[in-house]
């Protein structure tokens, strides 16, 4: 077990220098000068020459990358070419209410998904089934800031239950935060349940065919014991899977969903920095949401024994 | 099917041999009025300089934000040009970057997996590069090279496409990589085909039917990719009209003229619903064992 899990770790490590070397090159490869890029058309000679220096590009490539990756493996992800401020506070700054709407976005989902999902596979074929899996497919087709354009008018414009944008932090009190966070968690949550009811009912169809299923019924173990004991602990291994790809999904809603609702978290200040160019701000957030990405499938991977003893390393 | 001597066969026998109906088997309703509907977004849109009422970029000062009316069918948006011409017309850029998107990811992540899944000394170093990409998220790797290389149609279809490439890759790969033990494959090598041959003629027949598949999926996501770029401001630039972008400048609006984000939406979302299920079905009829899994 520990030298599965040693492997998995040292396993990140080429994905991750891998990244690294993508998001340095993405920049000095662009066709074109970064600098100017950076820049803008309006920009002065001075204002090119101190892009430059900020970010080592009168360097030949080599030098550039092992002070560049020095810097960042000391921790150091440099200063915003905007505000001036260093790039690590700026992200330490909006991290709460990502993560909030985060958390938030995976216990509704989960909560929502799993149930949706065994239902459909045990009632398979029947009209719960069929809406189950029409809202899965619906889930994917409809773009995030629609659904949560369609969110605000019904209740915020229409119905007016809660305000329409907007950000309060849960220590400025819980109902104030709830009523600004529900909007966006569902809007984010909508792609993910798709994704997870699904998966769900796809591995519960699978499972329920199985033998062991049919002697638990038949020695009197009640349905719900049979659906979420016995079936759902052995259908787990692809749903967790799942939780874990769809991550990628759920940081990409985040940028967009905090657009729609106006959230000062890590999302906007992507679009932000992008937006203005801010190169430093950009590739720390993109080495950051990978890291995030590969950390979390690894714990997923690691999750399984938990929930599949059969799965021993 | 074509998969039992997919190597004798031209890529067109192949092809329709992939959608010929198994004996008895009848399509359902679902995938009928799915192609229903996709076939009318595209008509729509791609005979739509021919009934649109007025010029999608004209505007008019002198009528902005109006209500729908006869004039306009929508209404119009803040520069007073006509929201339904624009949206009509929009389609066409959305679905040709959806187009595009999906032939550019499905041809370059042919050719990379198969070099991936044949060539055992290549395979490590690019499927780790594959997974390297597939940890960033797609939506941020292609705002960040739409923002390095500009807002022109051609790198926003390369921006789309790069986060998709991997998936492509893997699918190919896996292919490729049970299908180098088949004894054709076998025989092939050991009658002295030259290595393009064999690739070409014989591993890549076998990608067709799941590639079909992959495009069409990506074809959908890649249209919904656009709107999402479009709407964080990195997306085509405005004087084309896509169903991204007019959403994208209808934000602003929302409240008085919410008819600028619908109307897009609701064809963009038609529109991927019906390619989706379109590819659903193409998946049940190319391989009935994934049928019987996802029931």
């Amino acid at each position: 077990m520990f030298g599965y899990i040693l492997k998995r770790v040292l396993a990140t490590i080429p994905v991750m220098v891998i990244v690294a070397i993508f998001v340095f090159l993405l920049l000095r490869l662009t066709p074109g000068d970064p600098a100017a890029i950076l820049a803008g058309d309006a920009a002065t000679p001075a204002q090119l020459e101190r892009i430059r220096d900020r970010l080592g590009l009168n360097d030949p490539l080599h030098v550039q990358f092992v002070t560049w990756a020095g810097q960042i493996l000391r921790g150091d992800l440099g200063t915003s070419l905007i505000s001036n401020t260093s790039v690590s506070g700026m992200i330490a700054d909006r991290l709460g209410p990502t993560l909030n709407l985060a958390v938030m976005t995976i216990v509704i989902s989960v909560l929502l998904a799993v149930p949706m999902g065994v239902i459909a596979a045990w009632r398979h074929r029947t009209w719960v089934d069929f809406l189950v899996m029409s809202f899965s497919v619906l889930g994917f087709s409809v773009p995030v800031f629609v659904i949560g354009y369609i969110l605000i008018q019904i209740f915020a414009i229409e119905l007016r239950w809660v305000p329409v944008q907007g950000y309060k932090p849960p220590a400025d009190g819980i109902g104030p935060f709830l009523a600004r966070a529900i909007l966006p968690a569902l809007t984010l949550a909508t792609i993910y349940v798709a994704l997870i009811a699904r998966m769900t009912r796809a591995s519960m169809l699978e499972v329920l065919g199985e033998d062991y299923i049919r002697t638990a019924r038949a020695k009197g173990v009640r349905e719900n014991v049979v659906l979420f004991r016995h079936a759902l602990r052995n259908a787990a291994v692809p749903i967790l899977t799942i939780i874990g790809t769809g991550f990628a999904l759920l940081i990409s809603g985040v940028v967009v969903t905090e657009s729609v609702f106006n959230i000062p978290g890590i999302g906007r200040l992507t679009v932000d920095a992008i937006l203005a160019r801010d190169y430093p701000v950009i590739q720390a957030m993109i080495l950051l949401t990978a890291g995030i990405y590969v950390v979390v499938n690894l714990a997923v991977d690691i999750s399984y024994s938990l929930f599949d003893p059969r799965i021993r390393y | 099917m074509a998969k039992a001597s997919p190597s004798r066969q031209s890529a067109f026998h192949v092809l329709t041999g992939l959608f010929s109906l198994p004996a008895g088997a009848r399509l359902g309703i679902g995938p009928t009025i799915a192609a229903a509907i996709l076939l009318g977004i595209v008509a729509a849109s791609v005979c739509a300089p021919l009934y649109v009422p007025y010029d999608p970029l004209a505007m008019d000062s002198l009528s902005r934000l109006r209500p729908p009316s006869d004039a306009h069918l929508l209404g119009t948006d803040q520069y007073g040009r006509d929201i339904f011409s624009r949206v009509m017309t929009g389609g066409r850029v959305s679905l040709l970057i959806g187009v595009g998107a999906a032939l550019v990811s499905v041809g370059l992540g042919l050719a990379i997996g198969l070099v991936a899944g044949f060539f055992r000394a290549a395979d490590g170093l690019i499927m780790r590069i594959m997974d390297s990409l597939m940890a960033i998220p797609a939506i941020l790797l292609a705002i960040a090279l739409v923002a390095l290389n500009g807002p022109s149609l051609g790198s926003v279809i390369i921006a789309i496409t790069i986060p998709e490439v991997p998936r492509v890759v893997r699918l190919v790969r896996s292919v490729v990589l049970t299908a180098r033990e088949e004894p054709y494959v076998e025989a092939a090598i050991a009658l002295g085909s030259s290595m393009p041959k064999i690739l070409i003629q014989h591993l890549m027949p076998n990608t067709l039917a799941p590639l079909i598949v992959q495009g069409t999926y990506i074809c959908a996501s890649a249209i919904l990719i656009e709107a999402i770029l479009s709407f964080l401001g990195a997306g085509v630039s405005t004087e084309i009209p896509t169903w991204g972008n007019i959403m994208a400048e209808g934000r602003s609006y929302f409240q008085i003229k919410p008819g600028m984000i619908f109307w897009p939406g609701l064809l963009l979302s038609l529109c991927i619903l019906a390619i989706n299920l379109l590819g659903d079905t193409a998946r049940d009829l190319l391989d009935p064992r994934l049928k019987k899994r996802e029931g």
